[in-house]
């Protein structure tokens, strides 16, 4: 199979959810799966804390109302054939592609669980330089915010230049 | 290595050197990893589960510290047990199923679970206080793992994980504590909570799910996603010791104001764990704890730490029936675990080293 906007063969096969009980399906090679995987500037974009506290509350909410069953539960991952309805009852997910087809439903639960939505740590050797430039990214993120609700300015002028630094280096 | 070299030694988690080791039995951290390739250990055949298995085993020939691979698939039910008994092994893999195992480096420093909850469960443990030493050494030992294995990881998640409350680093840094002075003055309750409040878990000897025996606790972080590593881990040296100051000040209650009464349990408790002819595991543990905090209180003089520490693990029902070569029923277990605490606590014991 061919990927969906270039020549090379598709190695990846990624499910999105548009909405409740509708996805799409894309077909791509390794290139553009990162593309297409890749937060958009508003995601990364660090929360402030009030509105981290807002999503929080509505994502409680949502649980309990979810927890009702809905037509999230029927979806199933194309990889390991798991429903979201049995990782509700078990607890336990099927593959990492999960991560990916229950991405909506489990972000708030993640925020939920963490009081936090994006992984800030060690990164494999093996991923992609612009992957772990990207982590980095977050940590500086995240120190630059507490620098900020530390009124320590000085180490928040200095986070900055380091973030305008890379974000420059990656031809944002 | 086989199992019955193990019954002749104990692991260096249990020597009771390193800081704060009067109250720090051993500090720990896990990491969970899978494969980028394979569906989660719920999910996988056994054709997958073995070939996970093989993966591993290859990788792990060049690495270094040398690790030795026990195959828990291929062991009787007391042999995982008494893996289980040395924090070795999880409860939940002796119960499982299919391939599966562990790799052990000799001092046990390190065990690496194989089609666990997750593919592998990485631990690493030294005896006392010492995370920041731990965190230096399981993340070499990472990184020289994932020189041969693609592990699951996303930019945005972190390492992947089959259950969503480990993913991010997918990192349980934990430390052991001995706190019988807080359980005695009842003030363990209020520091629990304090703990839980900061989203800290509190745990016994044995995990999830475990009640805390012999006045054991194991302090852990909860969180995985949105902070690093270090981060988490400074979250527990900055905690871990105003438990120990809590601790210390019990302690030293007891002894200003009741030393008699303290002395006299501790020594009562030494007394019946050298000349009992039958005992129970629970009534060991708590004796046991009543002699160690003695020892660190300078109420006994004539026995090592490191000596109560593996008693704690070597009275258990699965190494004592390793020890004695054969399955034994409750009664026979009690009477041969009284022999046993004779002979390593008893007049005829061998002179303290």
């Amino acid at each position: 199979m061919k990927c969906d906007k270039c020549a090379k063969p598709a190695t990846f096969h990624i499910t999105d959810i548009i909405e409740k009980g509708k996805h799409r399906e894309s077909h791509l090679c390794e290139e553009h799966a990162r593309i297409h995987l890749s937060p958009t500037d508003e995601t990364l974009d660090p929360p402030a804390i009030s509105e981290i506290a807002k999503k929080l509350a509505q994502s409680v909410g949502a649980q309990s109302a979810r927890s009702s069953a809905s037509a999230a539960d029927t979806i199933a991952c194309p990889m390991c054939q798991i429903t979201y309805l049995e990782f509700r009852n078990t607890g336990r997910l099927g593959c990492p592609h999960d991560y990916e087809v229950f991405r909506d439903e489990l972000m708030p639960l993640l925020e939920n669980i963490h009081g936090e939505p994006r992984h800030s740590g060690k990164v494999p050797r093996r991923a992609p330089r612009n992957t772990r430039q990207q982590t980095t990214l977050i940590q500086l993120r995240n120190e630059l915010k507490r620098a900020i609700a530390a009124e320590d300015y000085e180490a928040a002028a200095r986070l900055r230049d380091r973030i305008k630094g890379i974000e420059l280096e990656q031809g944002r | 290595m086989t199992l019955d070299d193990l019954t002749q030694t104990s692991g260096e988690w249990l020597k009771g050197i390193g800081p704060e080791s009067d109250i720090v039995m051993c500090s720990r951290i896990r990491l969970a990893r899978n494969f980028a390739e394979f569906p989660f250990t719920n999910r996988a055949n056994r054709a997958e589960k073995a070939e996970i298995e093989n993966h591993f085993k290859n990788a792990i020939a060049t690495i270094e510290p040398k690790l030795d691979y026990i195959d828990v698939n291929a062991l009787s039910t007391l042999d995982r047990q008494f893996l289980v008994e040395r924090q070795i092994i999880s409860r939940e893999l002796a119960a499982g199923e299919g391939p599966r195992g562990a790799a052990v480096s000799r001092e046990e420093n390190i065990a690496i679970m194989v089609n666990e909850e997750d593919h592998l469960r990485i631990q690493y443990m030294l005896s006392g206080f010492r995370l920041q030493e731990v965190w230096d050494a399981i993340n070499r030992l990472d990184d020289q793992l994932e020189e041969h294995l693609a592990f699951a990881f996303s930019p945005q998640l972190g390492y992947l994980t089959a259950c969503p409350t480990n993913v991010g680093t997918g990192i349980r840094v934990g430390v052991l504590l001995h706190l019988p002075g807080l359980v005695h003055n009842k003030q363990i309750d209020k520091v629990f909570r304090a703990l839980q409040k900061i989203n800290l878990a509190v745990r016994g000897l044995y995990g999830e799910g475990t009640q805390a025996s012999g006045d054991f606790y194991q302090i852990s972080n909860q969180q995985t996603l949105g902070k690093s590593e270090p981060e988490l881990i400074r979250i527990l040296t900055d905690v871990v010791p105003q438990v120990l100051q809590y601790e210390r000040g019990a302690r030293n209650t007891l002894l200003t104001e009741r030393r008699e009464v303290l002395h006299d349990q501790v020594s009562r408790a030494y007394g019946v764990l050298k000349t009992a002819q039958t005992i129970s595991s629970e009534e060991t543990m708590l004796l046991l704890s009543a002699v160690r905090m003695g020892i660190n209180l300078e109420l006994i003089d004539d026995l090592s730490i490191a000596t109560v520490n593996e008693l704690f693990i070597q009275t258990q029902e699965a190494h004592l029936q390793k020890l004695r070569g054969s399955e034994l029923g409750v009664e026979e277990r009690n009477i041969a675990r009284a022999a046993y605490l004779r002979s390593k606590l008893g007049a005829g014991r061998q002179s303290r080293h």
